[in-house]
């Protein structure tokens, strides 16, 4: 069969899969089944793959092999796209995935804690027996900040002073910006070879730490522990989360196992977007109660102690219990 | 010769091609996008400076969105393409050929911190420097590749002459040679195309000028024309 004889006879089915791959992804697009068109697919779809390939093999001209190339491009996304729905994800996620993922590399978890209360309690003890460290560890300005924010007589802890609602959300959106991207970042930095990751741990720990213990030592501990304690279930086991993401990515690079480096770092990848979805979403919660309630005078240090070690022993049942079956 | 085409078996068993976008071509892309994103930031503010606080919280919950998921939104719900990347022509796809998810387009844009490093995008650019494939750090770990969008070529601009065909069967590369000659012979020099020409004088049968024309005959034909 000469060219012209292959292009005369198979032009019409060529154009006509073109009219049915447009009409499909159009469909699919506004969520919409196209029954008979789709009922033909497959088929075509192969016809069309063989004739890609014998005209490859015949070596007929660029611009028909271009044409069916496109063509078999088109089919090829449209049939392996998977388009699963976005709400029944996220609830697999949070049921099911997230807990499992966060299991799975329960060692990395505890080596990322590790990693950032480890030298929170180092510092923490350098200060308390010699107090001038802390001015190693921050800024002076930034210390009488903190000393400030905690202070007895103030209306509300933390960042920001008035009792306004739309301060709240000020700070709220602060939260957000902040909190999550230091999540995220540690989470990037793990790429190099999870030294990123564990940097970013250490000092979010050492910066903690010293923050936290030179508060006790002025005596503005209630405030400050009764402020972090509320949001901390959620922040600080987040900020864990990162680094723990950040650090699967690093040892997937240093000892892939049986895999290529490059499949190893894919694999290793789409598995830790689990764990940084879920640390999204604590960090989303972290924020709205830091936002709304860590803050205000108006209620007993008690209260909040309290409120603070039941939201702990949430977030502690959730990792437990959730997404097993018959002991995962 | 380079060929930068990268193949995909299909699963079918049929080869795909697809262009691998360079360097230069997602530089500028992301310029656009830069500019974009600029503009939209100081559209924002200058709107929520007006409100005080609850817009100040606004502010930065956009900004957020805008520094984090600007080009994911893109990448998922408009086939790869954030609109810098639209308008030099190129998109994102996953390196079996299948359009990207959220998951695959968050992993390739929140690892552009670390691309970023030391300085401006200097990790990312070294990588795709030394990736086969022009691949970022952050396309490498999310399995993803940049391509050049194909244009349906019709017809490429061909000086008309009668059609005739080649002496032999040409294989494919061969052909695209032909063709890519016909097409900028008539920019370049009268010296230089009947210096090109007559290196296949074999196939062209003929000395310069005619073998120019000759050229032409066989590209006119390989284009389909009878």
């Amino acid at each position: 069969m000469t060219q012209q004889e292959f292009i005369a006879r198979y032009e019409t089915q060529w154009k006509e899969f073109e009219r049915v791959i447009n009409v499909l992804t159009v469909a699919r697009r506004q969520r919409r089944t196209s029954g008979a068109d789709l009922c033909e697919f497959p088929r075509s779809y192969r016809q069309l793959c063989q004739q890609l390939a014998l005209a490859r093999d015949r070596d007929y001209a660029a611009y028909i092999i271009d044409r069916l190339n496109n063509l078999v491009l088109r089919g090829h996304q449209y049939l392996y796209e998977s388009r699963a729905g976005i709400w029944f994800n996220i609830l697999q996620g949070v049921v099911y995935r997230f807990p499992r993922q966060v299991r799975h590399d329960i060692r990395l978890f505890w080596l990322a804690a590790l990693l950032m209360f480890g030298p929170a309690v180092g510092v923490s003890v350098v200060i308390l027996k010699q107090p001038d460290v802390v001015y190693a560890v921050l800024q002076p300005v930034m210390v009488d900040q903190f000393e400030e924010m905690y202070a007895p007589n103030r209306q509300r802890f933390g960042v920001e002073a008035d009792n306004a609602s739309d301060g709240k959300f000020l700070m709220f959106g602060y939260y957000i910006r902040n909190n999550i991207g230091v999540g995220f970042r540690t989470f990037a930095g793990g790429l190099l070879v999870g030294i990123g990751a564990a940097a970013l741990l250490i000092f979010n720990g050492v910066f903690f730490g010293a923050v936290a213990t030179h508060l006790m030592v002025q005596g503005s501990g209630s405030a400050f522990w009764s402020f972090v304690i509320g949001h901390g279930a959620f922040e600080l086991t987040a900020i864990v989360l990162a680094g723990m993401a950040g650090l699967k990515l690093g040892f997937s690079l240093i000892s892939p196992g049986r895999m290529t480096r490059y499949r190893a770092l894919s694999e290793a990848a789409r598995d830790s977007m689990q764990i940084v979805y879920g640390m999204v979403a604590m960090l989303v919660l972290a924020a709205f109660v830091e936002a709304f309630w860590s803050s205000s005078t108006s209620v007993s240090f008690t209260t909040k102690y309290v409120v603070g070690a039941c939201l702990w022993a949430v977030v502690a049942l959730y990792f437990l219990l959730l997404g097993r079956d018959r002991g995962h | 010769m380079l060929e930068t085409a990268y193949v995909i078996e299909t699963p079918e068993g049929v080869r795909l091609e697809l262009s691998p976008a360079g360097l230069v071509v997602r530089c500028l892309a992301w310029g656009i996008d830069l500019l974009i994103r600029m503009a939209v930031y100081v559209v924002v503010a200058m709107g929520l400076s007006l409100t005080g606080n609850m817009g100040d919280g606004l502010f930065l919950l956009v900004l957020f969105l805008l520094e984090w998921f600007y080009p994911v939104i893109f990448e998922v719900y408009r086939e790869g393409q954030t609109p810098g990347k639209r308008a030099m022509a190129i998109k994102v796809l996953q390196d079996n050929g299948i359009p990207v998810g959220w998951t695959t387009s968050l992993i390739r844009n929140l690892l552009r911190t670390v691309d970023f490093l030391p300085v401006m995008y200097g990790f990312g650019i070294v990588s795709m420097l030394l990736s086969r494939d022009f691949r970022r750090l952050g396309d490498l770990a999310a399995g993803t590749l940049v391509v050049y969008v194909e244009p349906t070529r019709q017809s490429i601009h061909l000086p008309r002459v009668q059609p005739h065909p080649p002496p032999v069967v040409l294989p494919l590369p061969e052909q695209r040679a032909v063709l890519n000659f016909a097409e900028r012979a008539p920019r370049l020099s009268e010296a230089r195309a009947e210096e090109l020409a007559n290196l296949i004088q074999p196939l062209t049968q003929s000395e310069g000028r005619s073998s120019i024309t000759r050229l032409y005959q066989i590209a006119n034909w390989l284009q389909g024309r009878r």
